[in-house]
């Protein structure tokens, strides 16, 4: 399913300033670009794209294994997991498997007016490691873990192509309901680790990445090439970096919009009533107007 | 346009009502037998369909109400809660969102309408500047209302707008910066702002729903301009707005329709800014701040100019000088359809709006500015020195006699010898032969 | 309009089917627009309420938030049990139990409380006349004729069982969905 292609060279142009969204911008700062992020083909993508089931369940795997040490994704409810449209896993073991995440839920006071901490439950949501943004901070060495909850919506993909080729590219993106940009962002960013190059100038405690904004990231690979989070048996696919790097972030995907398949399937029983519906009304009033030259 | 009430009451209940409120007659008279121009094109049905954006904006925006905590504290979270828990949340907030885009794209056609065939010009006027006045108050609705979501485009883009006032420290030193502190309610960008902004937020459509009201009177009085600019001169030249411009405006609603639900249901972030879905962080900003799409070519305006409060002078007055085209525009004529030499003036400052729209996407350096400059100029140029020169020198080429003229010379010709004017034969009545 | 025009509203078929099918789509469009008014997700999976017991005395009761709604948990003493078992259900105003742990049950005492800890009556503390909260918590309050609860509302006396005997109201108070996870602990909801 993975479209292989080969990485467009490094383009340094005009304008490529501040490719991503959202991220500091430290593009400029670099002196060049970043690397051409290609289209990914995704079972959610386009018009007709549902989520995978099986393949947001290895993806929850990916996020509890590695992702979870460090970021949250508190916008996410453990019951979500449960609920049609996404990983649908059952419902006693997300019951227990809440109970047991290891970030607990801050609660209280209780009866002796003291806060406290307790295991998580359905409606709880999917916790973070750190209690706030500055513990976070202060153990990652100043860089902040962002919580993934919106993260493929929060990222995007700028366009650098010529200026009389956009009106041709808009039409195309909105036909074919290209709006994965987030999620082809952060598959190029899981897998566009690499060695530096001879002459590049990396900080104290960053790594080099071909995607990132600057080609400076906190984050230390998370997925190792030889793939990081081995599947069940019946999981449907087999570990390998750009596996574990698909899987969780269709997972992201879905946390970020888990009202995709509704939302297109709805989609298309009103595309198709409104396309039955306008033509009945072309014909009404083709008809009204029959006799009157205009 | 005034015309004889051709309203009956029916029963004896309906003429009691009649004499008292006489709400049913004027519905009739304006809405069903009001005369429309025969030769009205697709151009004129966004009229109906501005109508149905403004409606769809005020009932999804009521309901998004209900579930929408102003403070900078929960905004955020709850647009993000009206997506994944309310019940049928995700649908109306992405109509809501794409809907503000849809108004524009709807609004922006009706204007280059109304310029192209020259429905601003007399005895319109009013009802233009009227139309001026509904698009600054969409302006100024569709910002406020961008900044509640409150993420990070929604922080940065108020912080940066609400710092054009401040500009005015150029004229009077402290003059901007207490406009601007007086809009904040305090020294920088803040969840008090964002009070106000949705209080505003939720009055400014229905000051839009009474002018908007006014505008459809002030149509009313004058009647609808045509392609040909040519007024309704005898019975054939119209046909009652019941049925035949009620359906056709049904028709093309829904296509719109479609085009909206395509990205209501199906790109639903497309016309919005990922930055968006980053929560609001008064220590970073962006590192690319652009406004919504609507408002590019302003924004272009605004960078194209070198001084502050020039730019932003400048910005202002490219929406107020469309005030006064009424009085620019010396043609004789209204219609752009028989002006030879305006016609190419006219796709230039089409492409002038497109390209400063792109232009205002970019950043302001280089090779960019220089064309924004370019566009800026030949924008302020187009009303000011075209309008008036172009329209007085150039010769407007044949016109036809009427409506119905322009109908059956433009149709009838070739089938002229089958009878009627080109009425299909067998037709025992046709409007022309009223 | 002259007479001879052809009727612009001659209903013609494909007018009628174009205006129905119009009218189809804009009525189901108004469902959305209901529906976002009802309990969403959130506050349909809101947390069921885990109660400890231990601390209340007895002849004390405590009131306990679930779902938004007060729960009143009475530890009665032997005698008021005794008095609302003695009641014959048919002289009851509303014979049913309502408790949803029993539902469509008489309203006997039994059927009202959990087997072997039936000193504990558990229910939601909201009159079901109009919605106020009665009087009968705290050990000073007035607890009405029947000793249970009154509401000052409307003057609706409550029984030891939580159940109607006089007044407007027309039923039992509710008893919540719960379950004893111990001796001294509920789970509500």
């Amino acid at each position: 399913m993975i479209l292989k292609r080969a990485f467009a060279p490094i383009r340094a142009s005009l304008a490529a300033v501040a490719v991503m969204g959202g991220l500091t911008g430290t593009a400029l700062a670099a002196g060049g670009g970043e690397a051409h992020i290609h289209r990914h083909h995704w079972s959610f993508g386009g018009i007709t794209g549902q989520f995978d089931r099986n393949q947001l369940r290895r993806g929850f795997q990916v996020y509890q294994e590695v992702c979870a040490a460090c970021h949250g994704l508190e916008r996410v409810r453990f019951r979500n997991l449960v609920e049609p449209g996404g990983p649908e896993f059952d419902e006693e073991a997300v019951k227990a498997l809440a109970a047991e995440w290891p970030n607990q839920i801050a609660d209280g006071p209780n009866d002796e007016g003291e806060m406290f901490e307790r295991p998580a439950k359905l409606s709880d949501i999917i916790k973070g490691p750190y209690k706030n943004d500055k513990e976070a901070r202060a153990a990652q060495g100043g860089a902040l873990p962002p919580d993934l909850s919106l993260t493929t919506r929060a990222r995007g993909v700028h366009t650098d192509a010529p200026w009389y080729q956009h009106i041709p590219m808009m039409a195309r993106d909105i036909f074919t309901g290209y709006q994965e940009g987030g999620a082809d962002y952060l598959y190029a960013l899981l897998t566009g680790y690499a060695e530096k190059p001879e002459g590049f100038h990396l900080a104290e405690g960053m790594n080099y990445n071909k995607y990132f904004p600057g080609q400076q990231i906190a984050m230390a690979q998370p997925l190792d090439d030889e793939g990081s989070v081995e599947y069940q048996e019946n999981a449907g696919a087999k570990m390998s970096l750009k596996q574990n790097a698909e899987d969780v972030t269709a997972f992201l995907a879905w946390a970020a919009d888990p009202s995709l398949n509704a939302r297109k399937q709805l989609g298309w029983s009103v595309m198709i009533y409104l396309l039955i519906t306008t033509l009945l009304l072309y014909f009404a009033k083709k008809s009204i107007w029959r006799n009157v030259k205009h | 346009m005034s015309h004889e009430s051709t309203y009956e009451p029916k029963s004896a209940a309906a003429k009691w009502w009649d004499q008292r409120l006489p709400v049913p007659r004027m519905m009739h008279d304006q809405f069903v037998d009001f005369p429309t121009p025969r030769n009205l094109n697709y151009l004129w049905t966004f009229g109906g369909i501005l109508t149905f954006c403004l409606v769809a904006q005020i009932v999804t925006g009521i309901v998004l109400a209900m579930h929408y905590q102003p403070s900078a504290a929960e905004a955020f979270d709850s647009v993000d809660r009206i997506r994944r828990d309310v019940n049928y949340g995700w649908l109306i907030q992405a109509m809501h969102a794409s809907g503000a885009s849809m108004f524009f794209i709807a609004v922006y056609i009706h204007i280059f309408r109304g310029l192209y065939y020259g429905s601003y010009r007399a005895p319109r006027e009013i009802l233009w500047i009227l139309g001026v006045f509904i698009l600054l108050a969409m302006m100024a609705t569709a910002f406020m209302g961008y900044a509640l979501p409150w993420g990070q485009m929604s922080f940065w883009g108020v912080t940066v707008i609400t710092n054009l006032f401040s500009s005015l420290d150029q004229v009077i030193p402290g003059l901007g910066t207490a406009i601007v502190q007086w809009l904040w309610g305090g020294y920088s960008v803040s969840g008090t702002t964002l009070n106000r902004f949705f209080s505003l937020h939720y009055l400014l459509p229905f000051v839009i729903f009474g002018l908007v009201i006014l505008h459809i009177w002030a149509l009313h009085v004058a009647g609808q301009n045509n392609p040909t600019g040519i007024e309704i001169k005898t019975k054939s030249d119209s046909v009652p707005m019941f049925p035949y411009a009620v359906m056709k405006d049904a028709f093309a609603l829904f296509v719109f329709v479609i085009l909206f639900a395509w990205f209501v249901l199906f790109m639903p972030d497309y016309l919005g800014h990922a930055d968006n879905f980053n929560v609001a962080d008064p220590l970073v900003t962006p590192p690319h701040i652009v406004p919504e799409w609507y408002f590019l070519p302003f924004y272009a305006i605004l960078r194209a100019i070198p001084d502050k409060l020039g730019g932003v002078i400048a910005m202002f007055a490219s929406i107020a000088i469309l005030a006064f085209i009424p009085w620019l525009d010396r043609s004789p004529v209204r219609s752009t359809k028989y002006r030879p030499i305006y016609k190419w003036f006219f796709w230039l400052f089409l492409i002038s709006c497109l390209a400063l729209g792109y232009l205002g996407a970019k950043p302001a350096e280089g090779v960019y500015v220089f064309w924004a400059r370019i566009f800026t100029a030949y924008y302020f140029a187009h009303f000011l020195i075209v309008m008036p020169i172009v329209g007085s020198m150039e010769t407007p080429s044949k016109m036809p006699g009427s409506i119905t003229d322009a109908v059956l010379g433009k149709k009838g010709a070739a089938k002229s010898d089958s009878g009627g004017g080109g009425v299909p034969a067998g037709a025992t009545a046709s409007p022309e032969d009223r | 309009m002259s007479a001879d025009v052809e009727d612009p509203q001659r209903r013609d078929i494909l007018v009628v089917a174009a205006t129905a099918f119009s009218a189809v789509g804009a009525a189901s469009l108004i469902w959305p627009f209901v529906h976002q008014m009802n309990p969403d997700a959130g506050a349909q999976a809101l947390a069921s309420t885990e109660v400890d017991l231990s601390p209340i005395a007895e002849g004390q009761a405590i009131t306990v938030m679930w779902r938004g709604k007060p729960v009143f948990i009475r530890n009665r003493t032997p005698e008021e049990v005794e008095a609302a078992k003695k009641v014959k259900v048919d002289e009851l105003p509303d014979p049913v139990s309502r408790n949803e742990n029993n539902p469509g049950t008489p309203a006997t005492d039994a059927n009202r409380t959990v087997e072997g800890q039936e000193k504990w009556l558990v229910m939601v503390g909201i009159c079901t006349h109009l919605g106020c909260i009665p009087k009968g918590q705290a050990l000073a309050d007035s607890k009405g004729d029947f000793g249970g609860w009154f509401c000052p509302c409307h003057g609706s006396h409550y029984d030891t069982s939580g159940r109607i005997r006089k007044g407007p109201a027309p039923r039992n108070f509710d008893v919540p969905p719960y379950k004893f996870v111990s001796d001294t602990k509920i789970l509500i909801g």
